[in-house]
């Protein structure tokens, strides 16, 4: 699930850390838990409808706390896209006890990180400290919940620097342009078409009205979960949850999506020329969310696709036939509503997208017409299980992973990910290809270069 | 307006008076040097059954000869890319099928293979990346593919404006110097490494004299250190000498402008100058002054000014790269084009203010407030701890260094600071990277 971000994390590419970026791009959100884990995390709710889920994790003396409104980029409407993540920016601006930048301040000479980021789905926040700064990090959030100051001034010049992040991560990069195009040709009912950032012109003309609205609409405790992880006592921290939040009042539940993608009966094509070197594909195909049974078989079936280098995707067009400079997929399975199987590559010099486009294609068939081999499934569920275990290292990752559930589908959905995973056969893999990854359900966003002019 | 915050200001003053979370007083991990030379570094941490290795080599870009670019980087991605027994595709096979991933990468101070293993297949696990580091086949074919897709990365690059500009910073700041160029090479360079060379570089600089292991998971530490010994005690011991490059030529004190341009809404800024080494004491001096300057996001002078005052850019900050020699010192930053002149002159506004004028009372405590609070997040997971006790070994910081570190932060005055800022930052002379459309961008530098 694609999702955009106050700071940008420094990523290690700029110091030189080679080809890491080449390493498969599995774009899959594996559940993290055992049976174990699941057991130990407490749910409450106030009576303001707050959803609070703890876990404790004495392993570190780190404790992270996230707060996630169920508003995203799904809630928005055409003319106005980009709002969830405007509004998030907006929630560092201050609030009547927090001058405007100084939330971040605050969190940082405590020896703590904080940050933010809205999906399609939810807008969530964080902050992460050594485990004795807890209580600041409540006292905050539940301030900035209820009494943000939305300043016109503050406002506007944080709309520009919205556009510079926009211009950063979808005007100057063809890729992520060709992805933008591509989810707005294959949603064509659905909010899931817009752009989390929202589109040029429609963040430019954001208003103050248009923030307050949906503040007071979506940030309200009966919209929201907070989730603690880390080195602390449930028994000690709730009644300080309770301090913070309790006297917030419980608002109207906000509105609805009722928008719903029809059927899929054609298979749809886009070009997008942009100034790039290289082509480039990117396909998807409407399949159901982790509501629906099939959901465990098309996770499987996206990890023996591209869940490793000994993947198809990677050993046929990059090892093999050195089609790709890369190439892979996922399955955008924790969704509020029905999502995308994605597959994409990068066309060598040389090569062709046709040729490309043909050979992705041609894996989806294969996969259809025979069934997959004993030990390749069973590669497969090890390689789920052991990301399971791999995912349980970070206090972040498991507050994130328990919250995103939380949000999609209720948490105790993710006691459901492991038996489900272990329980796919051969033959529903073979079933969920032909019935969901058929041409008629796809989308083709192919990127042809322009010469960079220079 | 202060009465106004004021709860907020009372509530995080009476918090930071508040005694922090105090790292355990022990060394970082537990260190054994092998009859052979090999270092090995383990740190037992039983909370879940993973096991993360890193093996560091002192194979990185430094040690390429002139004309060789890009052949320390090769070596390093080939290592898993066949071995005398078992083909690229068994390898990957066997990796993904214990859900393990192995990989294996230069940087410029260092080359690295790295494994993360369930604790129960770990036997495996260590069998694959002993295989990796002692037999690489560097099969023809293998080379020929890896060429042909480093090639295309390069090619690839030139459609990211950030890294156009990264690479024209380097190679202007760095000239011929290894710092100065992409770790793939160049094309030409690329295509013309042989096998032979690479068997040699390999040969050279894979010995157990030259790399430090860390061992970070669920391993009992007699156990790890007698499977180590077993798979990596015949390893021989170089006999070959190697040359390292020397430090980087020193910048003439002058400002160099290179535009570039390209058809892009946003422009794209590197300005820096050469920085410091690792090892300079000045270290830990410089990263107060930089957090304050631009390496601590919300908190630092360059975001206040240029993205939160001014809106002018969503990404803005300095950093230092001190290696093995002197890394350079980077303003990078993203803005559309018309405001690229504006912003830069900010920058160096910034840079010559707190030369001029050193920092505040508030911003020295808040800096060191962050660096010593914030210290356990990069302990609190098997893969951070695994990459810490790397660095401290590689860069011989010494593993109290968890301990120390607090204090060596605590020490900075302000007068250390004004004397960093004058020393290392250079607004008189640095080179100033414009990718952008030029026209919209109007520099009149």
């Amino acid at each position: 699930m694609t999702a955009t971000m106050r700071q940008r994390i420094q990523h290690l590419q700029r110091q030189g850390m080679g080809l890491a970026w080449m390493a498969l791009c599995v774009i899959l959100a594996p559940g993290l838990v055992d049976a174990q884990v699941t057991a130990r995390v407490k749910e409450s709710t106030l009576e303001n409808g707050l959803k609070i889920l703890l876990l404790e994790e004495h392993k570190a003396p780190v404790v992270t706390v996230h707060v996630w409104y169920r508003v995203g980029a799904r809630n928005e409407q055409p003319g106005t896209t980009g709002l969830s993540h405007l509004l998030e920016h907006m929630m560092f601006k201050g609030t009547s006890k927090v001058g405007p930048g100084q939330f971040s301040r605050i969190i940082r000479r405590n020896g703590g990180r904080d940050n933010a980021f809205t999906s399609e789905d939810y807008t969530g926040y964080f902050e992460t400290f050594a485990s004795d700064r807890v209580e600041l990090a409540l006292e905050l959030e539940a301030d900035r919940m209820r009494n943000l100051v939305i300043d016109q001034k503050e406002a506007e010049a944080e709309k520009k620097v919205v556009m510079e992040e926009r211009r950063l991560r979808t005007e100057d990069d063809p890729i992520s342009a060709l992805r933008e195009a591509m989810g707005a040709a294959a949603f064509q009912a659905h909010p899931y078409r817009q752009p989390i950032i929202g589109w040029m012109t429609d963040i430019e003309g954001l208003a103050r009205e248009d923030l307050v609205r949906y503040y007071n609409t979506y940030y309200v405790p009966n919209n929201a979960v907070l989730i603690v992880v880390g080195d602390f006592k449930s028994d000690e921290l709730l009644p300080k949850i309770r301090h913070h939040f309790g006297a917030i009042p419980r608002a109207a539940n906000p509105p609805v999506v009722r928008a719903v993608e029809p059927e899929q009966r054609g298979e749809r094509r886009l070009v997008l020329r942009k100034e790039a070197e290289l082509p480039f594909v990117f396909m998807g195909y409407h399949v159901p969310n982790l509501k629906h049974p099939d959901n465990f078989a098309l996770e499987v079936l996206a990890y023996i696709l591209s869940g490793g280098k000994s993947a198809r995707i990677y050993k046929s067009l990059v090892y093999e036939k050195q089609l790709a400079l890369f190439a892979g997929g996922g399955y955008d399975r924790e969704s509020i509503d029905p999502n995308l199987f994605p597959l994409y590559a990068s066309v060598m010099p040389g090569k062709t997208a046709d040729e490309v486009e043909q050979a992705l294609t041609a894996e989806i068939e294969r996969v259809k017409n025979e069934s997959i081999p004993d030990r390749e499934l069973q590669k497969v569920k090890n390689q789920i299980e052991a990301d399971f275990l791999f995912g349980q290292d970070s206090v972040f990752n498991l507050a994130r992973q328990l919250a995103e559930y939380e949000i999609i589908a209720g948490w105790r959905a993710w006691e459901a990910y492991l038996p489900g995973i272990r329980a796919v056969t051969a033959a529903d893999l073979q079933r969920v290809a032909k019935v969901y990854l058929t041409p008629d359900h796809r989308t083709v966003a192919v990127l042809i270069p322009e010469k960079i002019k220079k | 307006m202060i009465r106004r915050y004021g709860i907020g200001i009372v509530l995080s003053l009476l918090l930071l008076l508040l005694q922090p979370v105090l790292v355990a007083a022990a060394p970082l991990a537990e260190r054994h040097v092998m009859e052979n030379g090999l270092t090995l570094l383990v740190k037992s941490s039983r909370a879940l059954p993973i096991v993360t290795i890193k093996v560091m080599v002192q194979a990185g870009s430094l040690w390429e000869q002139e004309g060789h670019a890009g052949l320390a980087n090769l070596t390093a991605l080939l290592l898993t890319r066949g071995t005398a027994t078992r083909t690229a595709a068994q390898i990957d096979e066997s990796v993904d099928f214990i859900g393990a991933s192995l990989s294996s990468s230069a940087d410029r101070d260092l080359s690295e293979l790295s494994l993360t293993v369930l604790k129960k297949d770990l036997p495996k696990g260590l069998e694959l990346l002993t295989d990796a580091l002692l037999h690489p086949a560097f099969e023809q074919g293998e080379i020929a593919r890896k060429m042909q897709e480093l090639r295309a990365a390069l090619r690839k690059r030139q459609e990211d404006p950030g890294e156009v500009a990264h690479e024209a910073f380097a190679e202007l700041v760095f000239g011929g110097h290894p710092y100065g160029r992409p770790l793939e090479g160049r094309e030409a360079t690329l295509a013309a490494i042989t096998r032979d060379e690479i068997v040699r570089f390999y040969r050279d600089h894979y010995t157990p004299e030259r790399a430090a292991i860390t061992v970070v998971g669920d391993v009992d530490r007699s156990e790890i250190t007698d499977q180590i010994r077993t798979l990596l005690g015949s390893w021989s011991k170089g006999k070959a000498t190697v040359k390292r490059a020397a430090e980087p030529t020193p910048l003439p004190e002058k400002i160099v402008v290179k535009k570039i341009n390209r058809s892009v809404t946003q422009a794209n800024i590197v300005l820096g100058h050469q920085g410091i080494r690792r090892d300079n004491p000045d270290f830990y001096t410089v990263t107060v002054m930089n957090y304050i300057l631009g390496g601590g996001g919300f908190s630092s002078r360059l975001v206040e000014r240029i993205r939160e005052e001014k809106g002018w850019a969503y990404d803005v900050s300095s950093q230092f790269y001190p290696g093995l020699e002197r890394g350079s010192f980077q303003v990078v930053l993203q803005t559309k084009n018309e405001t690229a002149g504006p912003a830069v002159q900010e920058v160096v506004r910034e840079l010559r203010r707190i030369r001029e004028q050193g920092v505040t009372d508030q911003e020295l405590a808040d800096a060191k407030a962050h660096l010593t609070g914030s210290f356990p997040l990069r302990l609190d997971t098997n893969a951070k701890l695994a990459g810490l006790i790397s660095i401290v070994e590689y860069y011989t910081l010494g593993l109290d260094y968890a301990d120390r570190y607090r204090s060596l932060i605590e020490a900075v005055s302000k007068e250390d600071i004004l004397r960093v800022a004058r020393t290392y930052l250079k607004p008189e002379g640095y080179v100033l990277v414009v990718v952008a459309d030029q026209a919209k961008a109007a520099f009149s530098e």
